[in-house]
């Protein structure tokens, strides 16, 4: 689902966030990547939902090297990426309802398809009858939880999220990442960057460690040889 | 992608900017002024020459031709000669004016009546009275009739009584090319004004169009809504400049009416009809459309999602 082969990003300004990263996360995997902030989890993500290239290296996803795409194809590549924000990127002046309902609305849903699929969203983050709220009458969790609405809106096959819990009291963080959990049980492919390890530990899920800028734990597995055979 | 997903698209980004617009009562209405009015002076002055060719056309009747016969022409000969002048192409009448009944309206208008009594004979010629056909009153349908009249052999010389409706045409041939010349500049304000609107616009509604491509909205997606806007505003300056020029047509209907009348014709101003409504909104809302579209593929590119 994902593979990653000898990645490095640098960004202009000279910072060499990523160094020779390979990972691969088979299709309905759960994975932390863990590490400080700063560590360079957040880059990975953005590289693989494309909202930056590597700099050196390959980033496949779903099939697809995303070094090879054009931008004309990014807007299609994005709709089968749920992103979940850790400033949850909401429209502030659109009801909840409005940005559960964005990617379907771009992707061109029919309305009867849209109202369906957004409560259903909204119900399963616990939210539903919330729908016609401004974001700001919501408390942060809440807000997150829209966020998490919206990633999984459309059904995407992969979910990468980028510390969903960090503005969740313990109780709230445990059941997000359940939810998270029950998708990755039906086929979806969550990638979860998070500095919280009780909740990793918890799961006994996958972890990825990096450490400035490099895998330092839970090693490229399975074995990039092996990965080239899949 | 399916007609019925296509159409829902167009109309979810038409309501949505109709809906942003109208949440903007006082800015949108700037705008609009500004737009009706760079549309209005281009549209009056296209108004104003085709008023006044509609009144010259009726003014064509008023046009005619003497042709002064040489004196040795008789009056039967004469005669002949307007039968022939009547085949003539672009001729609608022919009068002959006798030596005599020349001599009998000199005699009562110009008051020179003694003076007249003291020559022995009549000194005036026999003269055709030409009147063309309206659609040639043209000055260079007009220089044909009289050269044609004027190589006759009987014919001594050819009066034209039409150099003012001539001048006129002329006067008017310069203000055709200055309502091209202002639809021109103030089109280009048009899309001046449009354009830097939308990108205002854009720039208010950057964390909505970079959320928008983060979920995958594609750009012709995000800037639809601003083609709808663009366009939206194009289509409220046409009205708005419809609306003025009716009222000022409205107004200037009675005195252009007493005008003329008192040169004897039945001319009435009239407003845009037709063509030129079509060719107003319809360029209007090109206008608009497109100065939305620079815009938007100039700004919308700068967008882009970062996390």
């Amino acid at each position: 689902m994902i593979q990653l082969e000898r990645v490095s990003k640098r960004y202009p300004n000279g910072r060499e966030a990523l160094t020779n990263v390979s990972f691969f996360v088979d299709r309905g995997e759960l994975v932390f990547l863990t590490g400080r902030s700063g560590a360079g989890k957040s880059t990975l993500l953005k590289l693989i939902a494309l909202l930056e290239r590597p700099t050196r290296g390959t980033v496949t996803v779903n099939g697809r090297s995303t070094g090879a795409l054009k931008a004309r194809h990014i807007p299609a590549f994005r709709r089968h990426i749920g992103v979940v924000f850790q400033d949850h990127k909401l429209l502030a002046d659109r009801p909840v309802f409005d940005n559960v309902a964005l990617p379907l609305v771009v992707a061109g849903a029919p309305l009867k398809e849209i109202d369906k699929r957004v409560r259903a969203a909204l119900d399963q983050v616990g939210l539903l009858g919330k729908e016609r709220l401004l974001p700001m009458e919501l408390s942060v969790g809440e807000q997150q939880r829209v966020g998490i609405a919206r990633a999984i809106v459309g059904k995407p096959p992969l979910i990468v999220a980028d510390e969903p819990t960090g503005n969740l009291d313990p109780d709230l963080a445990l059941e997000v990442m359940r939810l998270f959990k029950r998708f990755s049980e039906v086929g979806v492919t969550v990638l979860v960057a998070t500095h919280d390890l009780h909740i990793v530990r918890e799961f006994g899920s996958r972890e990825i460690t990096l450490t400035s800028g490099q895998i330092t734990g839970g090693a490229p597995d399975p074995l990039p040889s092996l990965v080239a055979s899949r | 992608m399916a007609l019925g997903t296509l159409t829902t698209r167009h109309t979810q980004a038409l309501f949505g900017a109709l809906g942003r617009l109208a949440r903007a009562p006082l800015a949108t209405a700037l705008t609009l002024l500004v737009i009706g009015l760079a549309l209005v002076l281009p549209a009056a002055l296209g108004l104003l020459v085709r008023n006044a060719e509609s009144a010259t056309g009726g003014f064509g009747q008023a046009v005619d031709m003497s042709v002064y016969l040489k004196s040795g022409v008789s009056l039967a000969r004469a005669r002949e000669l307007a039968i022939e002048a009547r085949a003539e192409p672009g001729v609608a009448a022919v009068s002959v004016i006798s030596a005599a009944a020349g001599l009998r309206q000199f005699r009562q208008y110009s008051g020179f009546g003694a003076a007249l009594d003291a020559l022995k004979s009549n000194p005036l010629p026999n003269v055709l009275r030409i009147v063309p056909q309206p659609r040639s009153s043209g000055a260079a349908a007009l220089e044909t009739l009289r050269r044609t009249f004027a190589s006759w052999p009987e014919v001594g010389m050819v009066q034209l009584d039409a150099q003012w409706v001539l001048r006129f045409n002329a006067i008017l041939a310069v203000v055709r090319r200055l309502v091209s010349i202002a639809a021109v500049l103030f089109g280009a304000g048009v899309l001046a004004v449009i354009g830097n609107t939308i990108r205002l616009e854009i720039l208010n509604r950057r964390d909505e169009i970079e959320v928008t491509k983060l979920v995958g909205g594609s750009n012709a997606f995000v800037r639809r809504p601003f083609l709808y806007t663009g366009t939206l505003y194009g289509l409220g300056g046409a009205l708005l400049a419809w609306l003025v020029l009716e009222t000022a047509v409205l107004g200037l209907q009675s005195p252009v009416a007493h005008l003329a009348s008192l040169y004897g014709s039945g001319f009435v101003l009239t407003g845009l009809a037709g063509r030129e409504l079509a060719v107003l909104f319809g360029g209007g809302m090109a206008l608009g459309w497109l100065g939305a579209w620079i815009s938007a593929r100039r700004h919308l590119r700068d967008i882009e999602p970062r996390a």
